[in-house]
């Protein structure tokens, strides 16, 4: 079922939580929204699931407005972060709990009702733990319980709030691979919101990020890492080195080094006018690093510290400005760089994205 | 790993630096002031009680004023617990999960009660109800009497024990939150349906002492009973007020007797909590070893 988000406004307490939000979510469709805390997320989350009202925009399930329907008669299914679990019920009475609150005439038989809970344990592989009572698992099987539990009823729509925001790193990965094949299997559609872009990129078909009530941009994975359309989700989905300078005669005068910018950098938005200041944002692996000065024009550097415990090298550099540079390079340029602290290196920024004419933003990391 | 190794028994010292002396000499005094003020004074009552002899004991017992008033006694105690029940759950629901205009002040309210000496509670009854009070003449006119009857006395021990349950059951409710209440929505579940089975399970615990509560201190209430009784024997004779008139008349074996009724019947009630305590725990227990044989 399609989900259709127009215009949605929400104030909650004098706070602007959402300013106009539009999305539309295809059937079978994997969105994830993410944005820092406050960016409105989970108040959009919450519309979609009935549990909140807008003030103003509506929200269409299948074409149909849904703000005239019951939240019982939406058929929702809804992850909490905290996995919300009936704590007094074992682990088979949480998932039967959506069935068995049915109206007597709709309500499936008891023996029906145990073939589904037995079911759904298998799909999300606890069926020996049925008897349990939510306190005694663990965090990432409550999860998986709160899931199965969402699935009983069979929503139109599966909403996730942060599902894994409460686990710890080894189980989150698994647990989000995991999710990514059910959704494969089951085809429901899904939204979910992060803080975590990694998360967002390993399972979602499609992102939205999202930051002060408002949209900053829609597309799949590569795409808003690729070609972010802003400042604030260049910064938000990863380390970015901030160069700021100013554009003269096509060229971009950042610092100590020249982009040109009909050429190497990606420029967006307005076409850059003369003596407009502008901000050039590169990703730590976007930078290459030398130990002697090249033609493509680039800055020297002092490294302070190597990271060498990862899959690559992690440096931070400090420019002739006392500013902070970080760079991502592989264990074998590392190698041959034969670098030690306190040497200089040569930076030069492979890309360059310019977003002219704006401020630079550094958006709070969770 | 030998210095790992080393560590929690050293911090097992130090929890226990206190020397022995200090050790025995604390719990010696929280003993005695124990035996000092409680276990004395109750052993007391029951060897008043049956100081004349146990067919005396039992005589007191029978006698139908005091049978009178441990019915009544029970009535009341029957009211109070119904009614503080479904509004105690009222209010700690609305508390809990809502927010409305005035929340504060009915939390304030709630709590007045507890504030207001029992003396106070039982005269505002008479203010309101008593013959030269507010209501009295069309009270009078419709041949209805509050003040010395026992609508008096169950209006009285209402105002009384009203924040006692509400009090027990609010925090469990706030701590509870609201997210099951959410999920069981999303469900499909009616508002009936999560409020037996999603929200009093959680608070349950909360209500049963709760009812504890309120049952001890509307069976025990002397104050504002006494004020809006009016100690008609047989009647409008409460336990408590039963006890005093036979100690103001010097039958003090008679006097002890009924007491020791009470004080047994306040006994039960405690073991009855600490009875469902030591049950639910070991229900945790088990349900826990369970789970960790099937591991």
């Amino acid at each position: 079922m399609s989900i259709e988000i127009r215009d949605i406004q929400r104030t909650i307490g004098g706070f602007a939580a959402l300013r106009g939000v539009s999305l539309a979510v295809e059937t079978g469709e994997l969105v994830a929204l993410v944005g820092p805390s406050g960016s409105g997320k989970t108040s959009l989350l919450r519309i979609i699931a009935g549990l909140d009202q807008p003030d103003a925009g509506s929200i269409h399930l299948s074409g149909e407005d849904a703000s005239a329907r019951h939240v019982r008669d939406r058929r929702v299914g809804f992850v909490f972060q905290h996995y919300a679990l009936f704590k007094h019920m074992t682990v088979a009475q949480n998932v039967a709990f959506g069935l068995t609150v049915r109206p007597r005439a709709e309500r499936p038989p008891a023996k029906e009702i145990r073939e589904r809970v037995t079911a759904l344990l298998s799909l999300v592989q606890l069926e020996y733990l049925a008897e349990r009572y939510p306190s005694q698992l663990s965090g990432g099987q409550r999860q998986r319980v709160a899931l199965a539990r969402a699935l009983a009823v069979e929503p139109r729509v599966l909403l996730l709030d942060e599902p894994f925001g409460s686990l710890d790193a080894a189980v989150r990965i698994e647990l989000r691979r995991w999710l990514r094949r059910l959704h494969d299997d089951l085809h429901v559609t899904s939204v979910f919101v992060t803080h975590d872009q990694e998360e967002a990129f390993e399972v979602a078909d499609r992102i939205v990020v999202m930051n002060q009530g408002l949209i900053e941009q829609i597309g799949t994975p590569q795409e808003v890492f690729d070609h972010p359309a802003t400042p604030f989700v260049m910064s938000f989905l990863g380390t970015t080195n901030i160069f700021h300078g100013r554009i003269q005669g096509g060229k971009a005068h950042l610092g100590r080094f020249t982009v040109d910018v009909a050429g190497r950098g990606e420029a967006r938005g307005a076409p850059p006018q003369a003596e407009a200041y502008a901000a050039g944002y590169v990703r730590p692996h976007e930078l290459e690093v030398a130990t002697e000065a090249s033609a493509a024009g680039g800055l020297w550097t002092t490294l302070e510290r190597a990271n060498v415990a990862g899959t690559f090298v992690k440096l931070e550099l400090l420019d002739e400005d006392g500013r902070s540079l970080h760079a991502h390079v592989s264990r074998e340029v590392y190698g041959a760089l034969a670098a030690s602290e306190g040497d200089r290196l040569y930076v030069t920024p492979r890309t360059v994205r310019i977003f002219p004419g704006e401020e630079p933003v550094s958006p709070e990391r969770p | 790993m030998s210095v790992v190794g080393t560590l929690p028994p050293l911090a097992a010292r130090t929890a226990h630096t206190e020397p022995r002396v200090v050790r025995y000499a604390l719990v010696g005094a929280a003993l005695l002031f124990l035996g000092a003020f409680l276990v004395v004074p109750l052993a007391a009552v029951f060897i008043e009680a049956l100081k004349a002899g146990l067919t005396a004991y039992l005589a007191a017992i029978r006698e139908p004023d005091a049978w009178a008033a441990l019915k009544l006694s029970g009535f009341v105690t029957g009211c109070a617990v119904a009614f503080n029940l479904v509004f105690g759950l009222a209010a700690s629901w609305a508390i809990a999960k809502f927010t409305f205009r005035g929340k504060n002040l009915l939390l304030a309210l709630i709590d007045v009660p507890l504030a207001v000496s029992p003396v106070v509670s039982g005269l505002v009854f008479v203010l309101l109800f008593g013959r030269q009070g507010w209501l009295g003449p069309w009270l009078a006119s419709h041949d209805l009497k509050v003040i010395f009857a026992v609508p008096g006395i169950v209006l009285a021990t209402l105002f009384v024990t009203f924040p006692l349950i509400a009090r027990e059951v609010l925090p469990v409710m706030q701590a509870a939150g609201t997210e099951e209440e959410e999920a069981a929505h999303l469900l499909g579940a009616s508002g009936w349906q999560i409020f037996f089975r999603v929200t009093l399970p959680n608070v349950k615990w909360g209500v049963i002492y709760g009812v504890m509560l309120c049952a001890a201190r509307a069976m025990g209430e002397f104050g504002a009973v006494s004020v809006v009784s009016g100690h008609v024997r047989g009647l409008t004779n409460t336990l408590p007020l039963h006890i005093e008139i036979l100690y103001n008349e010097y039958r003090f074996p008679a006097a002890f007797a009924v007491a020791s009724v009470l004080t047994l019947l306040a006994v039960a009630t405690l073991g009855a909590r600490s009875a469902i305590e030591a049950f639910a725990r070991r229900r945790e227990t088990t349900g826990s070893i369970r789970a960790t044989e099937r591991i």
